[in-house]
């Protein structure tokens, strides 16, 4: 239903595609919005692969989403970031998941939500299925909360 | 149990009672209020207040002094009195804004209202009746984006907003021309209007829309809903601190206090959920207040295949029904008296639910 179904609208659109908040000198920015919280800067790439390589599957998870960089602004960190941890995604076997998953408390269930939906975003031979596993166990735990999360928040993976 | 009232109407996007709850006012999710009374045979429509051009934003009935006031996206809002012949008469309000009107909200003494705008600004309205008309302030600083939110606290001098900037901010809303004593409450100190007392992000993780705010009955809290599905409490008794709850469901549009310690939270899900503070301060879930099973439809007929096309625009008839009372969003929730509270919705239905009677039927509720 519109909002703009009002009596005094007009059948001409082309006025919507003005951007009247142009002229604004005070106009609202994200990023401003955001605050000044830094937060990590990524993921010690180094630390993660040596707990994968010692089958601390677990550990390597918590420790990567810990230290997502999701307030970063920069956006070689961030990638950086993503692949290192679809990499320590991809690499726990569907039997491990549930194991990994009691390990984790409700806001690092969130921030693994949005790794899963940026894997999606760049799937790789067979990712995309293994990703769903991981987010349907997610689901089962935190609820339609955790993807409204991935969405609605503006720091993302 | 609980009362389900059908007005007739699609769709209801807001709606207020009036002080002994035999009348209510909802908009019909277009630029109308309707006013109707609970009868005997039913609930009669006793006026129709066409004033507004563009939806109407929200409405507020003051319970003491019997005035309506409505805001829209016109950019406009007035305040309804009624005469002796039981008709509602506009006053429009100079609110100075240009764009929508987004929510509105009586101050508990009745001589002040709040409007939230689009334009970035808060205007505090009150009575100047040297002029014979109602007059604004404005708040401005620091909001950067759509106000969506208002409540006043019990003092009657400060006002909490919620706005599209992820922001919750505290404002005194003091006004020298009308008011002796400024306000000294547990917020700070509020003798100018606008004074910023206090500001909370809705999550480090930025978060989402802020849709509802309100202050507890005590004013020491304040309870607030956004786009998160968070549901979130700052205490200004404990130095402003916040605790934060990610629930597991679809974001929650509206909120209230049934108490000192319980809330209300109603939205996406379509049904009323109750949230409690324990001893520690710390909010946890209670209970889904909605344990009605799926009705099963029987047969197939033309009429519910047109009616799921109206309502859903779904032609599959099977399936439809949701394990709720509510059929669709809830969008607006409004104490009715201590242990009542009414729901509207998208669906078009008016509910009121009573704690009390719940507390015996759903098993393990225990309102604090």
């Amino acid at each position: 239903m519109s909002r703009n179904d009002g009596k005094k609208d007009s059948s001409a659109s082309t006025f919507r595609k003005i951007d009247v908040d142009q002229y604004s000198d005070n106009n609202f920015r994200e990023e401003d919005a955001d605050g000044g919280i830094g937060g990590p800067t990524g993921p010690d790439e180094n630390e993660i692969l040596t707990l994968l390589s010692q089958g601390k599957n677990a550990e390597a998870l918590i420790s990567v989403l810990r230290s997502a960089p999701l307030g970063c602004k920069n956006q070689q960190v961030k990638d950086n970031a993503r692949n290192l941890t679809l990499k320590v995604l991809l690499s726990i076997k569907s039997t491990q998941i549930d194991d990994c998953l009691g390990q984790l408390d409700r806001d690092l269930l969130d921030v693994l939500m949005k790794y899963i939906y940026r894997g999606f975003e760049i799937p790789t031979e067979g990712s995309s299925s293994h990703l769903l596993t991981w987010h349907e166990k997610v689901y089962n735990i935190s609820g339609v909360g955790s993807i409204v999360r991935a969405f609605a928040d503006s720091k993302r993976a | 149990m609980t009362e389900v009232h059908n007005l007739g109407v699609d769709a209801i996007s807001c709606h207020a009672w009036n002080k002994d709850r035999k009348e209510v006012a909802i908009c019909p999710n277009n630029n109308e209020i309707q006013v109707y009374k609970r009868t005997s045979s039913g609930w009669k429509l006793l006026q129709n207040l066409q004033e507004h051009d563009m939806h109407v934003m929200g409405i507020d009935w003051a319970p003491n002094t019997n005035r309506i006031v409505t805001c829209s996206a016109d950019k406009n809002a007035y305040v309804w009195t009624q005469e002796g012949d039981g008709k509602w008469n506009p006053a429009w309000v100079l609110l100075r804004i240009n764009r929508a009107a987004t929510c509105v909200k009586w101050s508990p003494l009745e001589n002040k209202f709040a409007v939230g705008s689009g334009g970035r600004v808060i205007a505090v309205c009150y009575f100047v009746s040297e002029n014979n008309w109602w007059q604004c302030k404005h708040i401005k600083r620091p909001l950067r984006s759509t106000v969506t939110t208002v409540d006043w606290h019990p003092d009657n001098k400060v006002l909490v907003a919620g706005s599209t900037d992820y922001k919750v901010r505290v404002f005194s809303a003091f006004i020298s021309d009308m008011e002796d004593a400024p306000g000294n409450g547990p917020w700070g100190h509020s003798n100018t209007l606008g004074t910023l007392l206090a500001e909370f992000q809705n999550t480090p993780n930025g978060g989402g829309w802020i849709h509802s705010v309100v202050f507890s009955p005590c004013g020491n809290k304040i309870c607030w809903v956004a786009h998160n599905s968070s549901i979130c409490i700052a205490d200004a008794t404990k130095g402003n601190a916040v605790i934060r709850l990610y629930t597991e469901h679809l974001p929650f549009l509206n909120c209230v206090w049934m108490g000192s310690n319980s809330i209300v939270a109603v939205g996406h899900s379509c049904m009323p959920m109750l949230y409690s503070i324990d001893d520690n301060g710390q909010l946890y879930f209670v209970s889904k207040l909605d344990n009605t099973q799926k009705k099963e439809a029987a047969g197939l007929s033309a009429m519910r295949k047109f009616q799921s096309l109206d309502r859903q625009a779904r032609t599959d008839t099977n399936d439809n029904a949701l394990d709720s009372i509510h059929q669709n969003t809830i969008n607006c929730v409004r104490k009715v008296s201590n242990n009542e509270f009414s729901t509207s919705g998208l669906d078009g239905q008016l509910v009121v639910w009573d704690l009390k009677l719940l507390e015996n039927s759903i098993a393990g509720l225990k309102i604090a």
